[in-house]
Order: C-alpha cells, then structure tokens, then sequence
C-alpha cells in the first residue's frame, strides 16, 4: 500500500502546483494526503476554477462526482462545501473545498456541470447551504413540509416530529416526538487517551497552595 | 372546426407503481402521450443514513451499507471498508482481496439478474424473471453459506473480511460456475433478439457520452453510451488488477445498449469469479493488529490482554486517525463512493454516500423529454435505480 500512496503522491502534488500557478493567491490551501489532493478555494474564483478543471486540457476533470457539505459549527464559517472530481482521461481524482455559513450564497455550478442540480439540492437539504444561481434549489430528501438542515450538527438525530396515521381523522398526522426512553449516546472515549485534560481527581492534586486536597 | 383549447396535463406515475422500482413520484407533464417534463420526487425512502451513521462507532456502521443498494450488498461495503482503510492505512492479507474480488462479482451477477430480469417483466416478459430468479436464489444460498446472511451481509472487516469460505464452497461455486451458463444462455436467446423487447427499448432514452460525462454517469449507463471507464480497471482496488476480463461498451447509448452491456458483464463477472477460485491463495483473511481487529477466540481464553483489546474493539471500536477520504467502488451500477471525514475519534465526523443511481436518476428529465408515456418506464428500467440507495 506505502508503494500505491507513494505513486498517488507523485502526480498529485504535481497538479497542485500547476493550480496554484493557476490560481496564485485565491488558494487557501492544498494538501495531498493520502495520496488524494485537496484545495479549499476562495468563493470567488470557484467558477472560474471549475471551469478551468473541466476544460484545460491538461486537467479535464470532465465528471463532476460528488458535492457535500460538512458542518462545522465552532467555525466562523461553519460549512465546508466539498467537491470530487474525476478526470477520465488523465485518471485522477481531485477535492475542491469552499467555506460559508449559513447566510452567504456558493455560487451555483449547474451551468458547467449539469449533475451539480441535485447534489447542490442535497446541501441545501441537509445543512441549509445558499447555492447562487442553482435553477432548482427545492428540498429533496426531506419530507414535504419539512422544517430544518437535518444533518447539521445541532439538529437532534431523533428529529422534532413523528408521524402516524390517524385513525379517526383518517390521513397521516404530525406530533412532537415522544421518546418512551431517553436519547441515549454513549461516550466510549477513553478517558486514558482523551484530551489530555485532568483526570477525575485530579484537580485536587495541583492546588496552587500545595495542599494535599480540597477538604473544606 | 371549433378551436379546441389544448392543456398540458401532470400525471403522478408512482410511488406505488410496480414499475417505478421502489418509491419513485415522478411528476410527468404530458401532452397527450408524449413526456414534456419529468420531476422525479424522492425521498419516499429517506432513512437518514449519513446521520445515523455520525453516531456510530466505525464498526457499527457496516450493517448500514447493506441496506442502502439491498440489491447489490457486498459492493457498498467494500466501498466504506475501503475509505476507512485507507485512513488507518493498512492492507488486508491477499486471501482477503481474493475472497472480496469474488464476492464483488457475485454480487454483481445478483444485481444484474434482478436489473435485467425485471426490465423485461416492465416491458411485458415475465418468463426471463422465473427463470433467473431460480439462478439468483442459488446465489442467495452462497451469499448465506459465506457471509451468514441472504442479503444483508455485514461481511467486510477493516484489514479483511468477518470470516473464512466454508469448507466445500470453492467447489459448490465451481459447479455453479458451469451450470449457470447454460441458464443464462437460454434467457439470452429468449430475450435479446425478442422483437417486442427490441422494438421497446432500441433508440428509446439515448445518451451521447458528451452527456453522459456531463451528468456525471458511470457504470454500465456510462458504458452504455462507448465510453469505456471502470474503476475496476482504472482504479484497481482488492485483487481486480490480477485478473483478466473485458470491459464491454455500447454504442449508441440507448436502453438496449445498456441491456447489452448488463449482459456482457454477467458473463465478464464469471470469468472473474472463475479467476478467483483459482487463484486464490491460502492465508489469514485478516490482519491481526489487535487495534483493529479482534483476537483469536481461543486466544481470549488464555490470554487477559486479548480479552481486554476484544472488550474494548466492540465497546469503544477502532480509532481512527484524523483526516479524509474517498473510498470509490465499480459498483453494479456505477461508481459507488464513501467520504469519510475522521476527526480522530471512534465514530466519523461526516460521512457521505456517493450512490450512483441518485446521479442517474437526476438525468430522467432530460432521457425522458420527448418520448412516450410507456418508453418512460424503459427508460427507469434500464437505469437500474434502487430507493435504498437514492434516498439513504
């Protein structure tokens, strides 16, 4: 496997490079780990990027693969929205990020490649990411009437709604979800290999007037 | 003559139409017979995979790729094992590629004798699905003498897979490998040259593979339309980089073609599935980093660390180091892909499913405007969608 990174490497770091003579300052960041390559890029050149993926003949990233969003709600910006690519021809695999928030808009990248609708529906979707100029930005997997960004880090995996069918009313009704037990998430970090923070206890140990402890 | 007031009408085909294969809603604006607009609605089936999957352990989340293409199980998997290896970077022992190549081709043929089959039952052949559904059955009982369950396998390991062949199942799949043929023979001649099934599926929903490429298709619909990609080739992963098969391309993009193609890579799958059996070396099928994977049984008997690392895998489960990945398979029908994001602990920060028939399905606007109501449910057909994977 260390042989196939290594070759994977190779090229990749060459690609980089070449975008980032491209594209000198709009480029965040590249990296290629795993012997796959990453480049967040400014919102601003995104289009101009993609477009001179999918047309430079040294690049010809002519499938659009895949488009996902991450959350990240500590962050200022707090949603990556991530793109594959995939070049036929040259056989390489390339990831674009941009970061936004919730109020800005990503510009759209249906008009260079066409299977961008859906997946920048998906975004919207599930994380309530802004895409400029998408034709079609309806929600697509949720159900109709739905309220939320599911996949957001702050939305409950339980939800907020159930439905049933109602027998006397005779459709499907919406109420607030009952949980018959709590939610339960357990924490398996070890605390042994955690943080690095203080163990139970032993705070006690470094009180700053070298007692023994805390005994009131 | 009266001026009569035409009106474009939608009709609702499905979710509980037998021929929208699962719960497709797709909105269709006609003019008379003919389709002017197409609006898929899905979402019927949406399970919240990717979140769920955030809450699990690594391990834990196997279970959930089985259940998204519950037609084509194995593959799925691979894809997830894939990523997750590639962030712990470790190689499974080559029992393992050999016994992961082997399955991916039964899984195919599984996928496609349900694809094909149930084509032909949409357009008015029932016969081929009797027929290959006895095959296909054969191949479920396999699937369970290997895997332990009919369809939804939970096979695959990080660093392998769960468990060994069984004892008599290289011979069992030879057998099998020289019968089946003779099966699959008969329904070629039945069907392939059938004049009715012709006349249903030839020029109807062609794809240029300008376009193709455009809407981001792969798998038999990208072969389909001549161009002639596959990951197992071009990305080989397991053991596809050690055996010999072709890949077969269609020629003009159109439904038939992509039935054609479907047809040729059962046969390509058996000659893989062939080259497995015989080449399959003996050996661990998976690595023994206790970090990773469990210990021996026998081991924990004796053994108080051993017992401690199999506590804490199926407890805490495996950590993973921080950073990204995108683990891609040739699917049954296109590329299937998994991007992980680790944030170092032991359950993924994001993971998100790549399925290939959300993509296809997403072009059924554009296949479907022009024709005709009934060549819509051709169309479907050939793209081979299944919900669990569109929806997730």
């Amino acid at each position: 496997m260390a042989t196939d990174v290594e070759e994977a490497v190779g090229p990749a770091a060459a690609l980089l490079q070449t975008l980032q003579e491209r594209f000198p300052c709009p480029i965040a960041e590249g990296v290629a780990a795993l012997g796959e390559v990453t480049l967040t890029l400014d919102v601003a050149v995104l289009l101009e990027a993609v477009r001179f993926l999918r047309d430079d003949p040294a690049m010809l990233f002519k499938v659009l693969v895949d488009i996902c969003g991450v959350d990240y709600p500590d962050r200022e910006q707090r949603f990556e929205v991530v793109y594959h690519l995939l070049s036929l021809k040259h056989n390489r695999r390339l990831r674009l990020k941009v970061v936004t928030d919730e109020m800005t808009p990503v510009p759209s990248i249906v008009g260079v490649y066409s299977s961008a609708g859906w997946f920048e529906r998906e975004a919207w979707d599930m994380y309530g990411i802004l895409f400029a100029d998408n034709p079609d930005l309806r929600r697509i997997l949720t159900d109709y009437g739905f309220e939320g960004h599911p996949l957001r880090k702050d939305f409950p995996l339980t939800g907020f709604v159930e439905v049933r069918y109602d027998d006397e009313q005779k459709r499907v009704v919406y109420e607030p979800v009952k949980l018959r037990q709590d939610f339960r998430s357990w924490d398996f970090l070890s605390p042994w290999e955690g943080e690095g923070g203080l163990l139970p206890g032993d705070e006690k140990a470094k009180l700053p007037d070298g007692g023994a402890g805390g005994a009131p | 003559m009266p001026d009569i007031e035409m009106k474009n009408y939608a009709i609702n085909f499905g979710p509980q139409h037998p021929a929208a294969h699962g719960v497709l809603r797709l909105v269709l604006e006609m003019d008379g017979e003919v389709v002017e607009r197409a609006d898929p609605h899905i979402g019927l089936l949406h399970r919240g995979t990717e979140k769920l999957i955030e809450y699990r352990p690594y391990l834990q989340n196997i279970p959930y790729f089985d259940r998204l293409d519950y037609c084509a199980m194995l593959m799925q998997e691979h894809a997830y094992v894939l990523a997750v290896e590639k962030l712990l970077e470790i190689t499974p022992p080559a029992r393992a590629l050999w016994i992961r190549t082997l399955l991916d081709e039964l899984t195919r043929i599984m996928n496609h004798l349900l694809n094909l089959t149930t084509m032909a039952l949409d357009i008015g052949a029932m016969t081929p699905l009797l027929w290959m559904f006895e095959e296909r059955e054969k191949l479920m009982t396999f699937h369970e003498a290997i895997t332990g369950a009919r369809m939804h396998a939970n096979y695959y390991r990080f660093g392998g897979v769960n468990r060994d062949l069984p004892a008599d199942m290289v011979a069992r799949l030879y057998q099998w490998l020289d019968e089946f043929p003779k099966a699959f023979d008969d329904f070629d001649n039945l069907l392939t040259e059938n004049r009715i099934f012709k006349q249903r599926t030839v020029d109807i929903g062609i794809v240029e593979p300008d376009q193709a490429l455009d809407w981001g298709f792969s798998g038999p619909m990208l072969r389909g339309s001549g161009v002639a990609w596959d990951l197992r080739k071009a990305q080989p992963y397991a053991a596809y980089d050690q055996v010999e098969f072709d890949i077969p391309v269609g020629r003009n993009g159109d439904c038939y073609d992509r039935y054609l193609v479907r047809m040729l890579e059962v046969r390509e799958s058996l000659k893989i599935m062939r080259q497995c059996l015989d080449k399959m070396p003996e050996g661990p099928v998976r690595i023994q980093d206790q970090k990773i994977t469990p210990p021996r049984r026998a081991e924990m008997k004796r053994s108080m660390e051993a017992l401690i690392h199999h506590f804490k895998l199926y407890t805490e489960g495996v950590h993973v180091p921080p950073g990204e990945s995108y683990g891609a398979v040739e699917s049954a029908k296109g590329e299937f892909g998994v991007y992980l994001v680790s944030d170092g602990t032991n359950k993924p920060y994001r993971c998100k499913i790549r399925s290939p028939g959300y993509v296809h399905l997403q072009a059924m606007d554009f296949m479907g405007k022009g024709h005709m109501l009934a060549d819509i449910v051709s169309i479907i057909a050939s793209l081979d969608i299944v919900f669990g994977e569109i929806d997730r």
